[in-house]
């Protein structure tokens, strides 16, 4: 496994197997009445959150305490970055911690790498632009197994707003690298161009839902109607909202949440027993345990490579 | 000499070389020259040609032995970005133009988009007079099309074109409105100049960071379409045509530009456009580490629209080659590639990148390239230089089989967001003559040694 968590790209079928298990062995910690691990103890884990975030960021620190490493937890509204410090000197202030993991989230694709290139660190993304979110996608992919038994050959459908969605991106990946076949489904002017790339078939109507055994819906973000995408939230739902029509018996039901209810979810359906979004948020925490244990204490492990805390960042990166 | 190539265009006082090449290889396709021969510099010109080891060096000559090396005309870039005034720390006349000597180009046009913008006779007059102190090759400065580059109030062109302006242009941002296009174009009757454009649609670009496609769906970058691009020629060449003016779209990205510029060219409007050397050679393919050194604008876009880019320049659609060179601080581009601005250095590599990535596997000729790298001054009135007897001495020596990395010992620029940084290239320029005067000379290259 690599050194950092960027994207999921950067893990094999093996190493999300290896995740998964982890943090099934994690799941039993946590219905013990003492939660705790001495994992991590002594290590340090410091969360970076440039953006909002309620369940990433409580449940990666729920993680890392249950592994018993000290956290520090940033966000930045109260950080230096608010005072015009540069994201390149708050993270190599951070890494004078000597941090052995970083958890971060920023409005923009790529930052992530940036921070990766700046620190000793192992770097974990919790979310960059609207690029990836790899963790979602490792406890969606935790969820969804432990209910359905399997992941290989199941058909799941991503619908929503794929254009604005990290979520999208990474568990657009991340179902295809398991064996599930990946169809995605919304609006043609929130459908990305080219999207096809990453391995998915596009629809842009719900006619062929039934053959579907996982509907995933994405959040439909108010704010991007300022951009037109849609006419209406109405035609919107009318189009795409999944309800107790569209969802057919034995279909699962996803959302990364937080839902909107009565736009890309009915009331009925988020109610429902084929509706795994609670178990999602449970997901989180063992997922996250079980990543920050396989970058800090899973395996041999490459070697903390030494150079990277003198390396000359200020050169330009060769083509 | 009362050129317009001497009334435009600037430079600190030099010293007139004297100067015996030898046995170099004089490319010139213009001037007919591709052989081996001798040239002598002398009083600003080429005083005179010979077969190889014929000329005899005048007493105050210096004899070059460039046995070995190239002898092009040297470069012209048509779209440069100084900075000065406003961002002194990201490049200055002196060392823009020590770039771009460095490069082998004997004269740049630098774009108006500084701050203040050279908007008005008086900035641009404070400008060539600085240029006069400080520029090592002849530097021409345009101006905007439009007062603080706003889009909405032609500045004084007819002023500015007395005053030195050597074309027009809002470099940087698109003349969003037809009507003010329309208007330009018209006042160009008493102005005179072409007018230079960037052409993009704004409400088609909108957030994007980069071309619209395989890659930018899989990053979650917002994208800007080729049609962004395509759409803006079409409308502007249907003005130009219109109004009868004369245009010259710089850096084009996208195929369907090409397309859209062949089929006005052939119906008789007087449009011309430029290639960069980092749309020539790279692809959107680039961009997938977002490492903000492949971030500008317009973006790198697919390898069909790179393609359908050196088909144009071989068919002389796209007739020249100019670099954007466009310097950045460090600490700019060390920002999330959505945060980073837009823009690469280019001057020191253009013809190195060109050369090896488009000569070297003979996908153009040699001769085609020194002809597009030359021509850049022509869409504005200036003479291409020559390496034909008595025409102005412009000539840059060049080792074809150096090879160096991008890089290695820094730049002449203050800045080092080249795209080509670490890209081992084979080509470097030995030496630049900039009218009449040594503007360039390696370090190395007395003694013949190669970095």
């Amino acid at each position: 496994m690599k050194r950092h968590l960027l994207s999921v790209d950067d893990l094999s079928r093996e190493d999300i197997e290896r995740i998964l298990g982890r943090a099934e062995s994690f799941a039993e910690v946590s219905g013990r009445e003492i939660k705790k691990v001495p994992a991590l103890r002594g290590r340090t884990v410091i969360n970076l959150f440039y953006e909002a975030s309620t369940r990433t960021s409580s449940s990666f620190e729920l993680a890392a305490k249950r592994l018993s490493a000290d956290l520090v937890s940033i966000k930045a509204q109260d950080s230096s970055a608010e005072k015009g410090e540069s994201l390149k000197d708050t993270v190599q202030t951070l890494s004078a911690y000597d941090p052995a993991a970083v958890v971060f989230r920023s409005p923009y694709a790529g930052a992530a790498g940036l921070v990766a290139r700046w620190t000793p660190a192992a770097v974990i993304n919790a979310g960059d632009g609207k690029h990836e979110h790899p963790t979602q996608a490792l406890l969606d992919l935790y969820t969804l197994r432990r209910r359905a038994g399997r992941l290989e050959g199941l058909d799941v459908w991503i619908v929503g707003d794929v254009l604005h969605s990290r979520v999208a991106r990474s568990n657009i990946l991340a179902f295809g690298r398991m064996g599930c076949r990946v169809t995605v489904c919304g609006p043609p002017t929130l459908i990305p161009r080219g999207v096809e790339s990453l391995g998915c078939e596009v629809r842009t109507t719900l006619d062929d839902l039934g053959r579907a055994d996982v509907v995933y819906a994405l959040r439909m973000q108010h704010e991007r109607m300022a951009g037109s995408f849609v006419p209406s939230l109405r035609e919107y739902a009318a189009q795409y909202q999944i309800d107790g029509r569209r969802l057919g018996a034995g279909q699962l039901l996803m959302h990364p949440g937080p839902v909107n209810r009565g736009v890309e979810l009915s009331a009925e359906v988020i109610d429902s027993p084929q509706a795994l979004i609670t178990d999602q948020v449970e997901s989180g925490v063992v997922v996250r345990m079980a990543v920050l244990y396989e970058l800090l204490a899973g395996g041999p492990g490459p070697p903390r490579d030494a150079a990277a805390k003198s390396r000359p960042t200020s050169q330009p990166q060769p083509a | 000499m009362s050129t317009p190539l001497d009334s435009l265009l600037d430079r600190a006082g030099h010293a007139r070389a004297a100067l015996l090449i030898r046995r170099a290889h004089l490319l010139d396709p213009r001037a007919g020259l591709d052989g081996p021969g001798d040239l002598l510099v002398r009083d600003g010109a080429v005083a005179e040609i010979g077969a190889p080891g014929s000329l005899e060096a005048p007493a105050d000559a210096e004899v070059v032995d460039a046995e070995g090396l190239h002898a092009f005309p040297a470069f012209v870039d048509p779209h440069v970005h100084l900075r000065t005034p406003g961002r002194e720390d990201e490049e200055d006349i002196e060392t823009g133009t020590r770039s771009a000597a460095a490069g082998g180009y004997g004269a740049i046009l630098a774009m108006p988009n500084t701050d203040p913008v050279i908007d008005s006779a008086s900035v641009l007059g404070s400008l060539r007079e600085r240029a006069r102190a400080e520029a090592r090759i002849p530097t021409g400065f345009t101006a905007a099309v439009t007062m603080g580059q706003r889009g909405e109030q032609l500045t004084e062109m007819a002023e500015l074109a007395a005053a030195g302006a050597a074309g027009f242009t809002d470099d940087g941002l698109p003349l969003r409105s037809a009507r003010v296009m329309r208007q330009a174009l018209a006042y160009q009757r008493l102005a005179g100049r072409c007018i230079a454009l960037h052409e993009e649609d704004p409400a088609l670009s909108g957030h994007g960071a980069m071309h619209e496609g395989d890659v930018s769906a899989l990053l979650g970058v917002a994208g800007i379409p080729s049609v962004s691009e395509s759409t803006m020629v079409a409308r502007d060449t249907e003005l130009a045509a219109y109004e009868d003016g004369f245009i010259h779209v710089q850096h084009v990205s996208a195929r369907q530009t090409v397309e859209v510029l062949e089929r006005a060219q052939a119906a008789g409007v007087r449009v011309t456009a430029e290639a960069t050397p980092h749309h020539l050679l790279l692809t959107d393919e680039c961009v997938r580490g977002l490492d903000t050194h492949f971030k500008m604008n317009p973006p790198l876009r697919s390898e069909d629209d790179r393609q359908a880019l050196i088909d144009g320049v071989r068919s002389g659609v796209l007739g020249c080659i100019a670099t954007d060179h466009a310097p950045h601080a460090q600490e700019e581009k060390d920002e999330p590639f959505e945060l980073a601005p837009m823009g690469v250095t280019g001057l020191e590599s253009a013809f190195a990148a060109v050369h090896t990535d488009l000569v070297v596997p003979g996908v153009l000729g040699l001769g085609l390239v020194v002809e597009r790298m030359t021509a850049g001054g022509e869409p504005f009135g200036l003479p291409i230089p020559s390496l034909a007897k008595d025409a102005p001495a412009n000539v840059c020596l060049v080792d074809l089989a150096a090879e160096w990395e991008v890089g290695e010992s820094g730049y002449e620029s203050r800045s080092s967001n080249c795209a080509f940084a670490g890209r081992r290239l084979a080509g470097r320029v030995r030496m630049t003559i900039a009218a009449g005067a040594v503007a360039f000379r390696e370090r190395s290259f007395a003694i013949g040694a190669v970095a």
